[in-house]
């Protein structure tokens, strides 16, 4: 078996296993083995990446193809660069956090745990497809468990929100196919075969009508779910209503999904449809860094704050790749794992807060630092991650991002540029919000005081999300530097 | 030179700092000071020897200090753009260092007795260190990022010690509101920063800052809106100086940074992390100085000027003695801008920049006694208000004298430090600007009068009845009191025209008798009305205020810039944008995604009613279809 099927095989196996155990105990075991496996060969592809990249200068590495379905020659093909790598990486540190972040899950724990390993699935699927086909259902494969996990597990409004989350998801999702099959059709301009295969597309000069005509359609497909301005709304009632274990999975994973496949299928294959449609989206982008970073502050429910954050992130994803240029693109790919990793913790600690004090308005909370001091300095230090401060990988992400946007020198983009630049402001006006009311002040309700303390499956969890975190903040340039080196050939439509 | 060993100066407090943050509740707190102390010690000693080793050892060369720079790549933006961490050692930064050790060495020390007993005693040093390490990183940066990096983590560090009373919901609210002011200038700090990155193709001092270089000669190269993009990119990088160094407009957050810890207001508010705007127009001086015939230091002398009259007019008015010692700061600071502001570059030219760095540093000295003075004040008798203080010399002989000698430093009386670096910064506006030049002497003489009006209201007047009587502090607090009286005492003698200028070769400087003599009056005139104001009981004071009535209230109220700025934000920004953008999201965008969904369930709905279930219904149905797929096909084939 090859190191990159290993990544779909060792969380089937798991799921089996699954299937034959008894309650929490031995559900949460397993899952956590399972993932623990999965970390343990992400960390061993990263230096197996570096390793090979040495001796191989080829786009993609560990390469392997399959022909799945002759007729329309759809291949199961998969290979990594060091984007993907660093995005695997990503998701199996948030799977294994999430594991950890459910200890206590009692209810039907079996039938969440597969759900959860089966979404999983989906996500280590997307990253290393290299044929669209086979990537649309990894796709489909991470979406769908989405509506059980919410509608099942889920508070509050759960149903709705999951209804709203999936549909909106789908519609997506036909948009997308379209996109797919409009690429596959015009994929033999040059006289070759029919073909789904990414890095043979990119070898074909797509007409610059059939790229004007399908950007848009791909763009959209991919960013509904990296939460593009206006189609956002899934997300906050979505997370609001999801269990803690799937808002960390979903906004620190699953919405990476729509940058990523912007940036692999979108500007990739069609860089000429990029270049004529990205002022559009850019406005679109913009708008949504400044205007969920505004949301946010208005919001008093915690997850709704952190959803409004993650459009206002995510935004600037979205923002970076339509800058269409290395630096900027790279800031992009740091940005999606910093906030991975940041809104996981975050969407962990909301959790915590949740189960100890049964509500998440920030207004009935307050002197959090007295009582859980653990779980609150965490939260600081996820908030001054999330406002870009020095030393946490956000400012890492964000600075990339903005000495690449203003390589544009006309009018236009320096003015989205700085209306993006100034949500630095906004962002740190409701981080700091929060973190005054909430976490600071007095002690506003006695019960309070008898909080339970940290526990260990609980650090360990913090843990796992906040070394990355640093780690990337504080010493950047070998992740940096293994994206940036991926980025090369990606650049080659783009003057 | 070997720059190795100074490396470890700013090493040394992040690792005490990471031993203390992570071991916070294991570590108890008696050690955890010692263990502060010890490592700032250590980082005072090597800045001293590094001080000693560059100015009179190695530095030197042909009668030009060197700049030596040790750095190596944290991050690659692109072939050419790249982030380097690196430590850059030329006079300004050594001087730095020295001032930066010997304040938070003294606030350290001093800290152990003030802080005695609080329950955040080890995670207050932890902070402290933290400090230290961030400011240590921004005087020995290299390049704009850097100091960009460090400049954010002393503005974090210095939130966290604002807020550490954290249940306090004032110091809370002054934590935030420092943070996010500092933020907004730091919007314009690195918007500049991305100018200079993309405009010269470096983020490096020793490449901009170099007057043969491609920077400061091709200035002209690209202009917006009639200036080169390179003064705008000044302009936004002094706005970042501005935000930390609290210049108007830009000030608010000082005076309520004073919620912080006595000791953290005389370290961060008054010494070193104030300083940073000063240092930083400083360190890119050459590229101020001569680019458009230095169009943004001009903006720099008058933001300086305006601001040191504005906040000495408030400092009077005042009656909590840490808010009159804040605007006293801000006041200073704007003298040090002023300065930069009016200086030239080569030889005696330099004079204003000289006599800034000269100012910053006695200031340092000074300002921190001043500060821990009142600390030690208000340890006796837990109060910042004037009107809970008077007569305290009989009880706190220590604290009178070296408070006393610090008052007389900063009204510039001859010959305490204040006086010398004053008189430089004085004779280079004058030769500049005569305007500027009685600004600065009208500020001199307000200085000396709200001064003495608060040492004379503390340490003689009508004593106060005491619930305990006041006693003096124990000598852990002391002593910094005593050593930073020395050197606002012997700080004035040192010859710092040899070593800190702009051109970095050196000049002589001579005082200038007769403006020196004007400033010394002008002081002394100041400590006389405060004397026949404050000194006795008499009403004159009150009369005074109601005499001036409005104006009085005005400036107490500090022009009312604080609540010019919470319309601002409370008014317009929450309640005219982020409540209409969150309400459009709820209803418009989101509304019209559930209408969508709604739509389709009423249609459903609708179309529901067909599938009746009923035969008859689909028999209808079927027969109907029959009959208009016959009609349809007997006249397609009738064509």
């Amino acid at each position: 078996m090859d190191i990159l099927s290993l990544f779909i095989t060792v969380p089937v196996l798991t799921i089996l296993a699954l299937v034959f155990t008894k309650g929490l105990r031995q559900a949460r075991i397993v899952s956590m083995i399972g993932s623990l496996i999965q970390l343990a060969m992400t960390i061993n592809l990263v230096f197996a990446y570096f390793k090979e990249r040495d001796i191989n200068q080829d786009i993609m590495v560990f390469t392997k193809d399959v022909v799945w379905f002759e007729q329309f020659n759809i291949h199961y093909a998969i290979g990594v660069d060091g984007i993907s790598v660093a995005l695997l990486l990503l998701t199996a540190i948030v799977v294994l956090a999430g594991v950890f972040i459910s200890w206590k899950m009692s209810d039907l724990p079996k039938e969440f745990f597969i759900s959860l390993i089966v979404l999983s699935i989906g996500v280590y699927g997307f990253f290393i497809s290299l044929d669209l086909f086979t990537m649309f259902v990894f796709f489909e494969i991470a979406v769908i468990p989405m509506y059980l996990l919410i509608g099942i597990w889920g508070t509050g409004p759960r149903e709705y929100a999951a209804m709203k989350l999936t549909l909106m998801l789908m519609g997506a999702s036909a948009i997308l196919l379209v996109a797919i099959l409009g690429i596959y059709f015009n994929s033999n301009t040059d006289g070759g075969p029919l073909t789904f295969n990414i890095l043979e597309i990119a070898k074909v000069n797509i007409p610059f009508e059939v790229q004007k005509l399908f950007f848009p359609l791909t763009f959209i497909g991919f960013a509904v779910i990296g939460a593009l301005f206006p189609f956002h709304t899934w997300s906050p009632d979505g997370h609001a209503s999801a269990p803690t274990a799937v808002s960390m999975l979903h906004a620190g994973v699953l919405m990476k999904l729509g940058g990523y496949g912007v940036f692999r299928v979108a500007m990739y294959l069609l860089p000429e449809g990029a270049q004529y449609w990205s002022w559009f989206f850019i406005i679109l982008a913009a708008i949504g860094v400044i205007y969920g970073a505004f949301s946010a502050i208005k919001q008093t429910d915690l997850k709704y704050i952190n959803a409004y954050s993650s459009v206002s992130h995510l935004g600037l994803v979205l923002f970076a790749l339509l800058m269409l240029n290395k630096t900027a693109w790279n800031g992009a790919i740091l940005q999606s794992l910093s906030h991975g990793f940041m809104t996981a913790l975050f969407f962990a600690l909301i959790g915590m807060i949740y189960e100890r004090t049964h509500t998440r308005d920030v207004r009935k909370l307050g002197g959090l630092l007295k009582v859980i001091p653990f779980i609150s300095a965490i939260y600081v230090i996820a908030g001054l991650a999330s406002l870009g401060l020095p030393g946490f990988s956000g400012f890492v992400a964000e600075m990339n991002i903005f000495v690449g946007a203003f390589e544009h020198d006309d009018m236009f983009y320096r003015i989205v540029t700085i209306v993006s630049v100034s949500a630095i402001v906004v962002t740190a006006v409701y981080i700091l919000r929060v973190v005054g009311i909430m976490l600071m002040g007095p002690v506003k309700n006695k019960a309070f005081l008898s909080l339970e303390k940290v526990t260990w499956y609980e650090q360990l969890g913090i843990l796992l999300l906040l070394i990355p975190i640093v780690g990337m903040g504080v010493a950047p340039l070998w992740i940096s530097d293994m994206i940036l080196a991926s980025l090369h050939p990606f650049i080659h439509g783009v003057p | 030179m070997n720059l190795g060993y100074i490396l470890l100066i700013p090493l040394i407090p992040l690792v005490v700092f990471l031993l203390l943050g992570i071991f916070n509740q294991r570590i108890k707190p008696a050690i955890s000071g010692y263990i502060g102390v010890f490592g700032l010690l250590v980082s005072t000693i090597l800045s001293c020897y590094a001080a000693y080793q560059y100015f009179f050892v190695h530095g030197k060369v042909n009668g030009v200090y060197q700049t030596f720079v040790e750095k190596t790549v944290w991050m690659n933006f692109s072939d050419t753009l790249h982030i380097d961490m690196g430590i850059f050692i030329d006079p300004i930064s050594v001087m730095m260092l020295v001032v930066v050790s010997t304040v938070s060495l003294m606030v350290h020390i001093y800290s152990r007795g003030y802080m005695k007993g609080d329950d955040g005693y080890t995670k207050f040093f932890a902070f402290l260190s933290l400090f230290s390490f961030s400011m240590y990183g921004l005087v020995l940066a290299t390049n704009l990022f850097q100091i960009y990096i460090f400049w954010e983590l002393v503005g974090v560090s210095s939130y966290l010690l604002i807020g550490y009373y954290y249940t306090k919901e004032s110091a809370v609210a002054a934590a935030k509101k420092a943070f996010i002011v500092t933020r907004f200038a730091d919007l314009g700090f690195l918007i500049g920063i991305l100018i200079m990155g993309y405009y010269t193709g470096t983020y490096d001092f020793e490449t901009l800052n170099d007057p043969e270089g491609n920077a400061i000669l091709n200035w002209a190269s690209t202009s917006f809106m009639g200036l080169s993009v390179l003064t705008w990119g000044l302009i936004l990088i002094f706005i970042g100086g501005a935000g930390k160094s609290a210049m108007f407009p830009l000030h608010i957050w000082l005076p309520d940074a004073m919620e912080g810890p006595t000791p953290v207001s005389a370290l961060i508010h008054a010494a070193t992390m104030v300083v940073a705007g000063v240092f930083l127009v400083a360190r890119l001086f050459p590229m101020y100085y001569f680019i458009e015939d230095g169009f943004a230091l001009n903006i720099v002398a008058f933001v300086g000027a305006f601001s040191a009259l504005f906040a000495a007019i408030i400092a009077i008015t005042q009656t909590d003695i840490k808010r009159v010692l804040a605007f006293s700061t801000m006041s200073q600071l704007g003298y040090m801008m002023l300065a930069l502001g009016v200086s030239g570059y080569d030889g005696h030219e330099g004079l204003g920049y000289m006599a800034s760095m000269f100012h910053l540093f006695t200031h340092a000295m000074f300002k921190a006694l001043l500060f821990l003075g009142a600390g030690s004040v208000i340890h006796a008798v837990h109060s910042n208000y004037l009107k809970d203080m008077g007569g305290l010399r009989k009880y706190m002989p220590i604290t009178n004298i070296t408070f006393l000698i610090a008052a007389l430093a900063i009204s510039g009386v001859p010959p305490f430090a204040g006086f010398f670096s004053k008189d430089e910064i004085l004779v280079a506006v004058y030769e500049h600007n005569k305007l500027l030049y009685f600004v600065g002497v009208f500020v001199a003489g307000l200085t000396a009068f709200y001064m003495f009006r608060i040492y004379f209201g503390i340490f003689w007047g009508k004593e106060t009845k005491y619930e305990h009587k006041p006693h003096e502090s124990p000598i852990s607090m002391t002593f910094p009191l005593l050593f930073l009286a020395l050197m606002s005492i012997l700080g004035g003698f040192i010859p710092f025209s040899d070593f800190v200028t702009a051109d970095k070769a050196g000049f002589e400087a001579h005082l200038n008798y007769p403006l020196a003599a004007v400033a010394v009056v002008v002081g002394l005139i100041g400590i006389v009305l405060a004397w026949v104001f404050y000194k006795k009981e008499s009403d004159l004071a009150d009369r005074l205020a109601n005499f001036f009535g409005p104006l009085y209230q005005w400036t107490s109220d500090k022009f009312y810039f604080d609540a010019i700025y919470l319309f601002i934000t409370k008014k317009i920004l929450f309640k005219r944008v982020a409540a209409p953008i969150a309400w459009f999201d709820r209803n418009i965008v989101d509304g019209t995604m559930n209408l969508i969904g709604n739509s389709t369930v009423k249609t459903s709905e609708k179309i529901k009613g067909m599938q009746s279930g009923k035969v008859q219904d689909y028999a209808f149905a079927f027969m109907a279809g029959v009959v208009i797929l016959a009609i349809v096909f007997v006249y397609l084939w009738a064509e």
